[in-house]
């Protein structure tokens, strides 16, 4: 079992000589491990380095395993690294099914199959038949579950979220984190979530760690 | 990988057609170019040269032409923007001004012709009732020995582009903000914006400056239709040595050449005294804590000098467009007696092969400048490091060395090699002015691309091949068909790259019209003028048109 989930293996983090963040934890399919810092302390510079977007400016040491691979040396797209930003991001010259049919993996075959894959994701987050609208035309809180259905939909073997929650209204915000954090216990998927709102580590009841403090 | 190409093949384009240039240039300017028989390096073609009539002459009116046209153009704007940046009255009459960006230098300076000549529009509202005129007066208002109307010429299309430049640096300033601050101190709108925010504006516009010298020094298409002729500047007279039958007078043409680069040179060293006495003036005054509250008149002339540069092309252009189809137009009416279509009728199966050129020649070398710009960019994004003011320096270099100075050696080197009045090198000669527009203006929408989007389809599985296509180049679409409208525009509007490189045996709308300009036919300028003009902005149509098409159905892809 020890091989299964997210492993953070004695990653340290370093800019100009200076020593951003070090960092050694698993964190369990379906399990949230909370990253919390003031802005600066070097959260998103940790998920960039997961995910393997970081700025080549910053050197970096320790290794990262999912379910017992080695992805350190891996190119961003081989990572399945799933990703959750503060703003929604959903592709503006797609539809919603334009969103979904683009993040659903290659191996799903078929123009029915796919169309029905995207039509259950859709429904998953509350959003039954809503393929063919222009994202720019959805809700705050429908943008925010289209895109967690697209990511979702790529079957990734991790979600990194950046602060995902920040940007909606307090009443939008313990609805969606709910419907976040359920789909990724449901879906088995270890999640690493940066935030600096003590209320997203509370509702995500796993570890937390605090850098930069 | 592909992209490590980019800045490969721009630094080389452009640096190494204008070095070779220079260099060819150079060694015929000191007599050496076997292919004419000169073996040796000697000193003749110069002392031909300081021979010819009135060259220094010459050289003085292309050096006034340079600073007169960079310092009254660079004044309208900075006052302008100073009196009324913030307002409604500065977006409308950016609005109004940037179309003008991308018309032809030609063109404008027809429009101006056809505006102001002794039978021009302007003459045609005030007579007879104004002036008693019944046929035009013998005054030589274009052409004129002072090169009045070659600077006015000059100016009217230089300030849309020194404004768009301004207007790209100022955001960096946080201009709202600063003019608040500055005038809770007392300020006046012109000297708060003199003081506290030009000084970190003009750094970034400083190059595009020094492009407008060079270019004013060595113009060649307008100083043909508005400039002087006894004597013309400087580069008009290079041109017609360089383009003598007698080989000989190449010798003459690029020892001129290098008196055409001393005199840019001379040019900028002069701009940059003026540069240091502006500075230190601006300094004691600012200490000195002079308010200059009451600056209503100035701010009334700033605004007056903007309308009337931009009043006076649209003018002109509708004066070109009346030519174009005019029938009987009798001197003083204000219009023609008759419209008719027989003009274009006639010159249109003319108009055909130089419209081919045109066309290939501009979307050719637009499509290869807008993608090496874009694997520049993407260069960038990988190794995370942006050019420094070196490579910036690289980018103007073709617009900063005159072009005469250069493109001699270029068509030298092109005869050796075979390939003179070939399309292929007619592009090359082009990509080697579209490419520096075509990067400066893709810099900023690239820029702004939300880097976001990128890493949430590389989680999603996607290699960067497919997050190019499928997701940065729709997203860009907008931007990047803008930047090739730009590029073509530029192409379009290029004279003296195409008549060297095209030996007169490739001709484009531009070199033909401005080979009109000594016929005097009006009517068939004013066709090619109009050709001139309907092009760029064939091209802006369609960079706004499709991408409206194809993302119709969504919002968040409209402007």
């Amino acid at each position: 079992m020890t091989d299964t989930g997210l492993f953070i293996d004695g990653v340290a983090i370093t800019l100009e000589g200076r020593e951003i963040l070090s960092l050694t934890r698993k964190v369990a399919p379906g399990e949230v491990l909370t990253v919390m810092g003031p802005s600066g302390a070097g959260k998103s510079t940790l998920l960039a380095y997961i995910g393997g977007v970081l700025d080549s400016v910053f050197s970096t040491t320790g290794r990262v395993f999912v379910d017992g691979v080695d992805v350190t040396a891996l190119k961003p797209e081989d990572r399945h690294m799933g990703v959750l930003f503060q703003d929604p991001l959903l592709f503006p010259h797609m539809s919603v099914g334009g969103n979904l049919m683009f993040a659903l993996p290659e191996a799903v075959r078929g123009r029915a199959k796919r169309a029905a894959h995207v039509a259950h994701a859709l429904e998953g987050v509350g959003l039954a038949g809503l393929e063919n609208r222009d994202p720019a035309t959805l809700s705050g809180g429908q943008k925010a579950r289209v895109a967690l259905a697209r990511v979702l939909v790529s079957s990734p073997r991790a979600l990194l979220l950046d602060e995902p929650f920040s940007k909606l209204d307090a009443d939008l915000r313990a609805q969606t984190r709910e419907l976040v954090f359920s789909k990724a216990r449901d879906s088995g998927l270890p999640v690493l979530l940066v935030t600096h709102d003590e209320a997203d580590a509370e509702a995500a009841c796993g570890d937390i760690v605090r850098i930069g403090a | 990988m592909l992209t490590r190409l980019g800045p490969i093949l721009a630094i080389g384009l452009l640096t190494v057609p204008v070095l070779f240039g220079l260099a060819g240039t150079i060694l015929p300017a000191f007599g050496y170019l076997p292919a004419l028989g000169g073996t040796s390096f000697n000193l003749a073609p110069f002392q031909r040269l300081f021979a010819e009539p009135a060259i220094f002459m010459s050289a003085l009116m292309s050096l006034a032409a340079g600073l007169v046209t960079a310092a009254f153009s660079l004044l309208t704007v900075m006052l302008f923007t100073a009196a009324w940046g913030g307002t409604r009255i500065f977006v409308r009459i950016q609005h109004l001004l940037s179309p003008l960006l991308s018309v032809p230098h030609a063109a404008t300076a027809f429009a101006l012709a056809f505006l102001i000549a002794p039978s021009g529009l302007i003459a045609r509202m005030i007579s007879p009732e104004l002036t008693g005129w019944q046929r035009p007066p013998d005054l030589l208002i274009i052409h004129d020995p002072l090169g009045l109307s070659m600077m006015a010429g000059l100016i009217v299309k230089e300030i849309p582009f020194l404004l768009l430049v301004t207007l790209a640096a100022l955001p960096q300033v946080k201009p709202a903000r600063m003019r608040a601050l500055i005038a809770s101190m007392g300020y006046g709108r012109i000297s708060g914006f003199v003081f506290g925010l030009w000084p970190s504006i003009y750094p970034q516009i400083r190059l595009p400056v020094f492009a407008v010298i060079a270019f004013a020094t060595s113009v060649v298409d307008v100083a043909a239709i508005l400039g002087p002729t006894t004597p013309a500047p400087l580069a008009v007279r290079l041109v017609n040595w360089m383009n003598d039958p007698d080989l000989s007078m190449r010798f003459l043409a690029s020892a001129g050449a290098i008196l055409q680069l001393g005199v840019t040179a001379a040019a900028v060293v002069i701009w940059i005294g003026l540069e240091r006495i502006g500075a230190r003036v601006r300094e004691r005054l600012a200490c000195a804590g002079r308010r200059f509250r009451r600056d209503g008149v100035l701010r009334l002339g700033a605004l007056a000098v903007m309308l009337a540069s931009a009043g006076a092309i649209f003018a002109g252009m509708t004066a070109l467009a009346l030519w174009s189809v005019a029938g009987l137009w009798q001197y003083p009416d204000v219009l023609p007696a008759r419209f008719e279509l027989r003009n274009w009728m006639r010159v249109l199966p003319n108009l055909m092969e130089p419209l081919a050129t045109t066309l290939s020649v501009a979307l050719v070398s637009t499509v290869i400048a807008v993608v090496i710009a874009i694997l520049c960019f993407a260069r960038e994004d990988q190794t995370a490091r942006p050019p420094g003011r070196g490579a910036l320096t690289v980018l103007y270099l073709p617009l900063l060395v005159p072009q005469v100075a250069f493109l001699f050696g270029l068509q030298l080197l092109f005869i050796l090699a075979g390939m003179e009045a070939t399309w292929t090198a007619l592009v090359f000669a082009h990509l080697v002015f579209v490419l520096p527009y075509a990067w400066l203006s893709l810099r900023d929408p690239w820029r702004a691309f939300d880097r976001r989007y990128d890493q949430i389809a590389a989680g999603l599985g996607k290699g960067p091949v497919r997050r190019f296509f499928i997701i940065r180049l729709p997203m860009l679409a907008r931007p990047l068909l803008a930047v090739a409208a730009i590029g073509f525009s530029v192409s379009i509007g290029l004279y003296l790259p195409t008549v060297l490189v095209g030996a007169g045996r490739l001709t484009t709308i531009t070199t033909e019209a401005v080979a009109l300009a000594s016929g005097g036919n009006r009517r068939v300028i004013g066709i090619y003028a109009f050709m001139q003009m309907l092009l760029p902005a064939a091209g802006f149509a369609v960079a706004t048109i499709v991408p409206a098409l194809i993302f119709r159905r969504y919002r968040d892809m409209h402007v």
